[in-house]
């Protein structure tokens, strides 16, 4: 019996259960446009890729590590000096973290540059919005867990910000910090979230969005409608475009690969709760552009309280940005709205600014 | 048009059904989210609320220097001037709760979060903290530091 006929056995026996032939006829005629910008509909998928990366390197190292303020610095210690190779998995683990928030960020504008929120996509946009706030808190959860001086304070911050809210503020810092002051009871707490509540969000909302993407189809350019139909480029989803995103995953996990082995993540020192903060404390950089505003509003302004402003500012901008897809109305009657892209690229420049300055501020 | 009889009846008895069944389905609901608040909130941790507390001896304290202790569970920080005098405060920065320091070189109390600087009598001088510290009283006795709240 030749290997064609096995496989052949195989796929005959998997077809009859899953109606698989239904299921690549479906994906084959879903065709991605090919044109300048095609690139852009990449990085959801590097997206998705780092994210299961995260579960895979996540679950090695709750195999190790113990989630208590006495124990947690030692066991991520224990991971990387002693553990084999443990100090590879917590690298990619932390180095896969930061890749996966920025390809997320670049996954959406590129979204929003290209319009592709617009009609019937809205609920893809939503959907994804709430990803990137989610893999936000997996960042902000898992830099806390090791327990070490810099997570410390960087917690200490974040969660006293949303006392700033008012009426329920307090009652929401209470929640995340499992008391008054960040302790052993906020590791305890975030541990939890990290690796049971976000993981659990994070799926199902990931699973919705993805199957918004395989109903509706790629988004086709803005031109796209006034081309004749033989400079419309596309191949299919399936195998072409599949092909390709394999290849450019390959390329990331080498990218990935090479940044773990040859920058392996810093332990710091262990938290301690009487010691002053240490100078040069910094969120991590995806929080940078909100810190370094909040650092530059005075402490009064006019009569509230500079930082009440900053959250406001902080909190209607992103309100703002999860309802693009309503704003974007002018389109519809012909004439292109361009305040909405000067507001993006606004946009892409502070933040852009406001991290650099972060960096090199002391 | 032809009254239906037992029509208004009927569906007064079925208003009062969806009544009822509104107000076991919302006592439903209660009763599963009460317990799940609840059980979110953290319980007051049985404080720790100290009042008065030694903390070392005057004459180890150089001047021109700083300690930090514990105040129940919330830091606080001792401070001997160029003049020898002792000052001691609350540690938690009023702006997001950073720990300060002594700086000795600006002869100010220092917040390395976000730049926030207080004088020497905790005063809130630049950066953002919108508060001055909370002082402490300071009893020394025997050469023994005692802070009081
Ligand atoms: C199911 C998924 C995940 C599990 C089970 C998991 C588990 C863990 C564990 C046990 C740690 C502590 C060990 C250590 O600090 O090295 C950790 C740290 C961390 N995690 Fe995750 N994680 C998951 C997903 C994610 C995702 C999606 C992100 C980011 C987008 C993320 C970001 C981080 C960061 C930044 C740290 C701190 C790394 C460090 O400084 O050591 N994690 N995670
Ligand atoms: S927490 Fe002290 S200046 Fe911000």
């Amino acid at each position: 019996m030749g290997k064609n006929s096995v496989n052949r056995k195989v796929y005959g026996w998997l077809d009859e259960r899953f109606k698989l032939d239904d299921l690549i006829n479906f994906m084959k005629k879903k065709e991605v446009p090919l044109y300048r910008g095609t690139i852009w509909y990449y990085f959801g998928g590097i997206t998705l890729l780092l994210f299961i990366i995260q579960v895979v390197t996540g679950m090695l190292l709750l195999l190790y590590y113990k989630g208590s303020s006495e124990l947690a610095f030692e066991s991520v210690r224990f991971i990387s000096a002693k553990v084999k190779f443990g100090w590879l998995i917590r690298s990619i683990h932390s180095w896969s973290a930061n890749l996966m928030v920025l390809s997320a960020f670049i996954h959406m504008f590129s979204v929003f540059f290209t319009k592709a929120y617009k009609k019937p996509r809205e609920l893809t946009w939503y959907s994804g919005f709430l990803l990137l706030v989610l893999a936000m808190g997996f960042g902000f959860t898992g830099y806390l867990l090791p327990w070490n001086e810099l997570s410390l304070f960087a917690t200490k911050v974040g969660t006293d910000i949303p006392k700033t809210i008012p009426l329920v503020g307090g009652f929401i810092m209470n929640l995340l910090r499992g008391g008054e002051e960040v302790s052993g009871s906020t590791l305890s707490r975030f541990f939890g979230f990290h690796v049971a509540l976000l993981p659990g969000i994070f799926t199902v909302i990931l699973a919705l969005h993805l199957v918004l993407i395989q109903r509706q189809g790629m988004a086709a350019p803005e031109n796209w409608d006034e081309l004749p139909e033989s400079r419309k480029k596309k191949i299919p989803f399936f195998p072409n475009f599949l092909l390709r995103d394999l290849l450019i995953w390959l390329i990331i996990i080498n990218v990935l690969s090479v940044l773990a082995v040859f920058f392996p993540w810093d332990l710091g020192t262990k938290a301690d709760e009487l010691a002053p903060a240490p100078a040069g404390i910094k969120p991590e950089w995806y929080f940078l552009f909100m810190f370094q505003t909040l650092k530059i509003i005075p402490a009064k302004l006019f009569v509230i309280d500079g930082e009440v402003f900053g959250v406001m500012l902080f909190s209607i901008a992103g309100l703002l940005w999860f309802l693009v897809p309503l704003m974007d109305r002018k389109t519809k009657s012909g004439e292109k709205s361009y305040w909405l892209i000067y507001s993006g690229i606004f946009v892409i420049i502070y933040i852009i600014v406001f991290t650099i300055v972060g960096f090199i501020a002391k | 048009m032809n009254e239906i009889p037992g029509y208004t009846e009927k569906s007064s008895r079925r208003d009062f059904l969806n009544y009822v069944l509104s107000i076991g389905f919302f006592g439903w609901i209660v009763a599963i989210l009460y317990p799940l608040y609840s059980y979110l909130v953290p319980p007051k941790s049985p404080d720790v609320d100290v009042s008065n507390i030694s903390i070392g001896k005057a004459s180890e304290i150089e001047n021109n220097s700083s300690k930090m202790f514990k105040m129940g569970n919330k830091p606080g920080i001792l401070i001997k001037t160029k003049e020898g005098e002792l000052r001691a405060f609350s540690a938690t920065c009023t702006h997001l709760d950073c720990t300060v320091q002594f700086n000795k070189e600006e002869n100010l109390i220092w917040c390395a979060c976000h730049n926030g600087k207080y004088d020497l009598n905790g005063k809130n001088i630049s950066g953002p903290p919108p508060s001055p510290l909370t002082p402490f009283n300071i009893n020394v006795q025997k050469d023994e530091i005692y802070i009081l709240k």
